[in-house]
């Protein structure tokens, strides 16, 4: 089964990847491929696994004690524009290119 | 990690509001891309929240009169624990957003309501009694104007007997009265275009507070895909009652619904249905003590302080004091007249060492905060009423001797 180019693109906008060319798409095929073998466990009745500890695995509940913080500065060292204490973005999301302008492997799809 | 303060928040709030509380709860991840989302992706409850299948009730004045209240319930979907994301601020001059990431990660409740409400009046309501109810519990200060409590709107029409239409949501509403109007014009909208013959966009939509009006969102057209995952850093949160309790685990480790079930507090409506049974007032008077922030402390006071029932007490907090109050903007805990000054006034008034308009006298000059006690007005001012039979006698005389065509014109009738 392939993968449709339209679940490709979809993909792409949603997770940012870029599956370059045939064999990035092979290999996505391959991985799906693979994953798909779980479907041949029966699992009717089978409560899902959370983790292989089961019970033994607890979350942890934190107290409010505060430990750390005031690195402000630190934190706005990454920051590649500031203003005051802001980071700074552009004003929304800026859209992927539309497919037609990208230099990608879907394109010849 | 996840803090013990936010689920003991939950639990009581679920309580509270009637909720089955889920013994095991589920995180998840929803993905999407935003400059105040660094990681990428929230953490929330999508599969099994904390909190499911409430109710919450809340009371509407009709046709605003005071004396007719009515009783309403919207059903609670459910509550989910959840992570906050950062604060964004749009500079729309300079073309960019501020992002202010203080408060990115810190844990959030989700309420969900389901559609059972029909108009801005009663969304405003049942979110003001759940504003109440938060305050009550601790949960949350709730002041939506610091984003304590934050209310998006869902709104839809349709035809009486036929299906629900399509939804828009209704982000950027900052105070009650703002969403009572965001959705009145939001149902308007809707009604308008589909009686127009278009059709409604399921879409996210912003409310213009200026403009009194709600606008497209950016970044929030389409249908987003979450690609909601199992969280893997964080496990089931279990929860513990009186029967399940476990022997071997840390104390600071386990939260026992029923311990919570126990210590809350009387939730509004019991405190009112209280105010109603030890003082005789009417429900109506109950709503607004409540209403206003320590309103019903300060009538409490002043009735443990008078010998005048609470019956008569009550005008004078909700007529007398109130309206002043909101005629200065002021908070009852800023006011200049304390409950020991007005059970002070309303003592002599009750001994019938004044009357009624002369008491409303005095309380006008207490008002100015000048630390003059009752009585030091009533002297001042000479408002004392006469007790003496024999002096009355002479004063009405004189006045009937003054006015002697007055009086043959009373006598003949």
């Amino acid at each position: 089964q392939k993968v449709s180019v339209e679940v490709l693109e979809h993909l792409e906008h949603l997770a940012l990847v870029d599956f370059r060319d045939a064999e990035g798409v092979q290999r996505l095929q391959k991985a799906i491929q693979f994953a798909d073998q779980l479907h041949e466990v029966n699992t009717d009745g089978v409560e899902p696994m959370d983790s292989v500890l089961e019970d033994r695995w607890c979350l942890y509940l934190r107290e409010d004690d505060v430990t750390e913080g005031n690195c402000t500065k630190e934190l706005l060292e990454n920051a590649r524009e500031k203003v005051e204490e802001y980071f700074v973005a552009p004003p929304g999301n800026i859209p992927l290119p539309k497919l037609e302008e990208r230099e990608t492997f879907l394109q010849g799809s | 990690v996840l803090n013990r303060r936010c689920v003991e928040a939950a639990v009581m709030t679920g309580l509270a509001l009637n909720c089955s509380i889920n013994k095991k709860s589920l995180f998840d991840r929803k993905h999407y891309f935003y400059a105040d989302l660094p990681a990428g992706y929230q953490i929330t409850q999508q599969r099994v929240p904390i909190a499911v299948n409430g109710s919450l009730s809340y009371s509407l004045c009709i046709d605003n009169k005071m004396s007719q209240m009515v009783t309403k319930t919207v059903r609670i979907k459910q509550i989910q624990l959840e992570q906050d994301s950062g604060k964004s601020l749009h500079d729309d001059t300079r073309s960019q957003t501020l992002v202010d990431l203080n408060r990115a990660g810190v844990g959030l409740m989700e309420v969900v309501m389901e559609p059972d409400m029909c108009c801005g009046e009663e969304a405003a309501a049942a979110v003001r009694e759940l504003q109440l109810i938060l305050q009550t519990l601790g949960s949350s200060q709730a002041v939506m104007a610091e984003g304590q409590l934050r209310v998006d709107a869902n709104v839809s029409v349709h035809h009486p007997g036929e299906p629900y239409g399509v939804r828009t949501e209704v982000k950027n509403i900052n105070s009650i009265r703002f969403l009572a109007k965001a959705i009145d014009y939001e149902i308007q909208r809707q009604i308008e275009e589909l009686e127009n013959g278009g059709t409604i966009l399921n879409e996210t939509r912003a409310f213009d507070s200026k403009l009194g009006c709600t606008v497209p969102m950016r970044d929030k057209e389409g249908k987003q895909d979450y690609r909601f995952m199992p969280e893997p850093n964080l496990p089931p949160l279990i929860l513990y009652d009186a029967k399940s309790l476990p022997a071997n685990m840390n104390h600071q480790q386990v939260i026992n619904i029923d311990w919570i079930h126990e210590r809350l507090p009387d939730l509004p409506s019991v405190k009112r249905k209280k105010l109603v049974e030890q003082y005789g007032i009417l429900p109506e008077h109950s709503f607004t003590l409540l209403n206003e922030d320590g309103l019903a402390e300060f009538f409490e006071s002043v009735v443990k302080q008078t010998q005048m029932k609470p019956k008569k007490v009550i005008g004078w907090i909700l007529k007398d004091l109130l309206s002043y109050l909101k005629q200065h903007s002021l908070t009852v805990k800023e006011s200049p007249v304390s409950s020991f000054v007005l059970a002070d006034l309303l003592n002599l008034l009750e001994k019938k060492e004044i009357s009624s308009t002369a008491a409303k006298q005095v309380l006008a000059e207490l008002w100015k905060g000048e630390g003059k006690t009752p009585l030091e007005i009533v002297k001042e001012q000479k408002l004392e009423l006469l007790q003496d039979q024999k002096e009355l006698e002479q004063i009405c005389q004189a006045v009937i001797d003054g006015h002697e065509n007055e009086v043959i014109m009373m006598v003949l009738g």
